[in-house]
């Protein structure tokens, strides 16, 4: 019942191996298991969106996934975000719109942020919104975080075809 | 909270597939894209013993052009489907319906067949089912069957699925030339789960409805289809007055019950409302003057 396996992702472009027994969700291993504590976990039924990871190229709860399910997957966390101590430019925008308060929520915005900027080739106004909807926020009342998902759409759209 | 312990079995073909669930059935659950059944866990609402997950099995993953229908595989991400060129065009209303699940993260994940099979009756893709008259493809070790829509939801969170049967394929007949659909729900915040919403598919000659097919989600037990409201379209055709005769119809023959998000009256209510914007919507889309 409780069989323990090898589990390996490759996380921020490194191959990490951990153990989990099936009922791990992946938020809990990539905290417990690989250290990685950036992600959050909230609700732990999908609604807040704090636990938000980036798997095999798209945003998805790593609350509603078991970590043996992620084996050999590709995963991007808040960790890989900065380079060299340097902050990503959506980080950047963050800080510069005032974009996070208490910082709880923040690891599972930006990474729905980067996926719904890199899926397309264009957003509107409303469909920012929209797809922001997707994470919850209990300080900032939003307008922040629009305001710099908005900019770094422009910064990504306005240069050519998305990057990623 | 966390699951309870389970065991987790990971088949990569539908033949392997069918053969454990059928070995496990029935404290085993099959395991598609887990965006309903990860959280009844993880509140252990749900305690199954095995997880039959079919997320490693490829062949389940496909939209397939048959022609005169679509062919779609249950393991099919609600993701892809609201990506893919082929059912904007051929099946408006799916694409229409996909766009109102959730969140795109969550869409990442979700499955058509994880969502018709769940059963949730505020779901948008059964009430979609009906109103398409799709029709479902379950296979088991005892070999396949096909199910038409209408008799397979069952209640809440409840199929005719049998325990040791897997829906593997959902067949969506293509609407003829000359079609107009819409899906439109309302929900306290976007992407919440639907106080209500009504799926519309309606073919014209002209100006002239020839068929018409309305159902709804988060007013009943199930998807309901709204054979009333049906009636006052096909006999009068897109008017405004047929449009507040449907609308009328549509919130008598739901039977919605009340809860901590919106009473049965305000429910109720809204079937008729979505009624309305859903006709409203289709006839703008298909150029039909009101």
């Amino acid at each position: 019942m409780t069989e323990i396996r090898d589990v390996s992702v490759t996380v921020n472009g490194e191959v990490r191996t951990g153990r989990a027994e099936p009922r791990m969700l992946l938020a809990d291993f990539l905290r417990d298991e690989l250290r990685l504590t950036g992600t959050h976990v909230g609700c732990e039924h999908g609604v807040c969106g704090a636990c938000t990871v980036i798997i095999d190229g798209e945003a998805a709860r790593s609350c509603l996934m078991f970590a043996i399910q992620a084996d050999g997957a590709k995963i991007n966390t808040i960790e890989g975000l900065a380079t060299d101590g340097e902050m990503h430019a959506l980080q950047k925008l963050f800080s510069e719109h005032r974009a996070l308060q208490c910082g709880f929520c923040t690891p599972g915005v930006l990474m729905t942020a980067m996926d719904l900027v890199h899926s397309r080739d264009s957003l509107t106004a409303d469909e920012i919104r929209n797809g922001m909807s997707a994470a919850l926020c209990r300080c900032t009342g939003y307008e922040g975080i629009v305001n710099a998902v908005t900019k770094y759409a422009n910064q990504i759209h306005g240069e050519g075809p998305a990057d990623g | 909270m966390k699951p309870a312990p389970f065991s987790h079995l990971a088949p990569t073909s539908v033949p392997e597939a069918v053969k454990m669930l059928g070995e496990h059935a029935p404290g085993a659950r099959v395991l598609a894209g887990g965006q309903s059944l990860v959280p009844m866990m993880n509140f252990r609402l749900a305690r199954p013993t095995v997880l039959v997950d079919l997320n490693r099995v490829a062949d389940l993953a496909y939209i397939r052009d048959d022609g005169d229908h679509l062919a779609i595989g249950a393991m099919t991400r609600e993701r892809t489907i609201e990506n893919s060129d082929l059912v904007r065009q051929a099946c408006p209303l799916l694409h229409d319906a996909t766009l109102n699940i959730a969140h795109l993260p969550i869409r990442t994940r979700g499955t058509i067949g994880g969502s018709i099979a769940n059963a949730d009756p505020a779901a948008e893709y059964p009430a979609t089912m009906l109103a398409l008259d799709a029709t479902l493809v379950a296979q088991s070790v005892r070999g396949e069957r096909r199910i038409a829509a209408a008799e397979f939801f069952d209640g809440v969170l409840s199929t005719t699925l049998e325990p040791d049967e897997i829906l593997t394929e959902i067949v969506v007949p293509k609407p003829p030339a000359g079609s107009g659909a819409a899906f439109v729900e309302i929900s306290r915040r976007l992407g919440d789960f639907a106080l209500a919403g009504v799926a519309a598919q309606i073919t014209f000659d002209g100006n002239t409805v020839t068929d018409v097919r309305l159902a709804a989600c988060g007013v009943g037990a199930g998807p309901v289809r709204l054979t009333n409201a049906e009636a006052a379209i096909r006999d009068n055709g897109l008017t405004e007055d047929a449009l507040a005769r449907a609308a009328s119809a549509a919130s008598a023959e739901v039977d919605p019950d009340g809860d901590v998000h919106a009473t049965a009256a305000y429910r109720r209510k809204l079937a008729g409302v979505m009624t309305r914007r859903a006709l409203v919507k289709v006839a703008e889309r298909a150029g039909v003057s009101l």
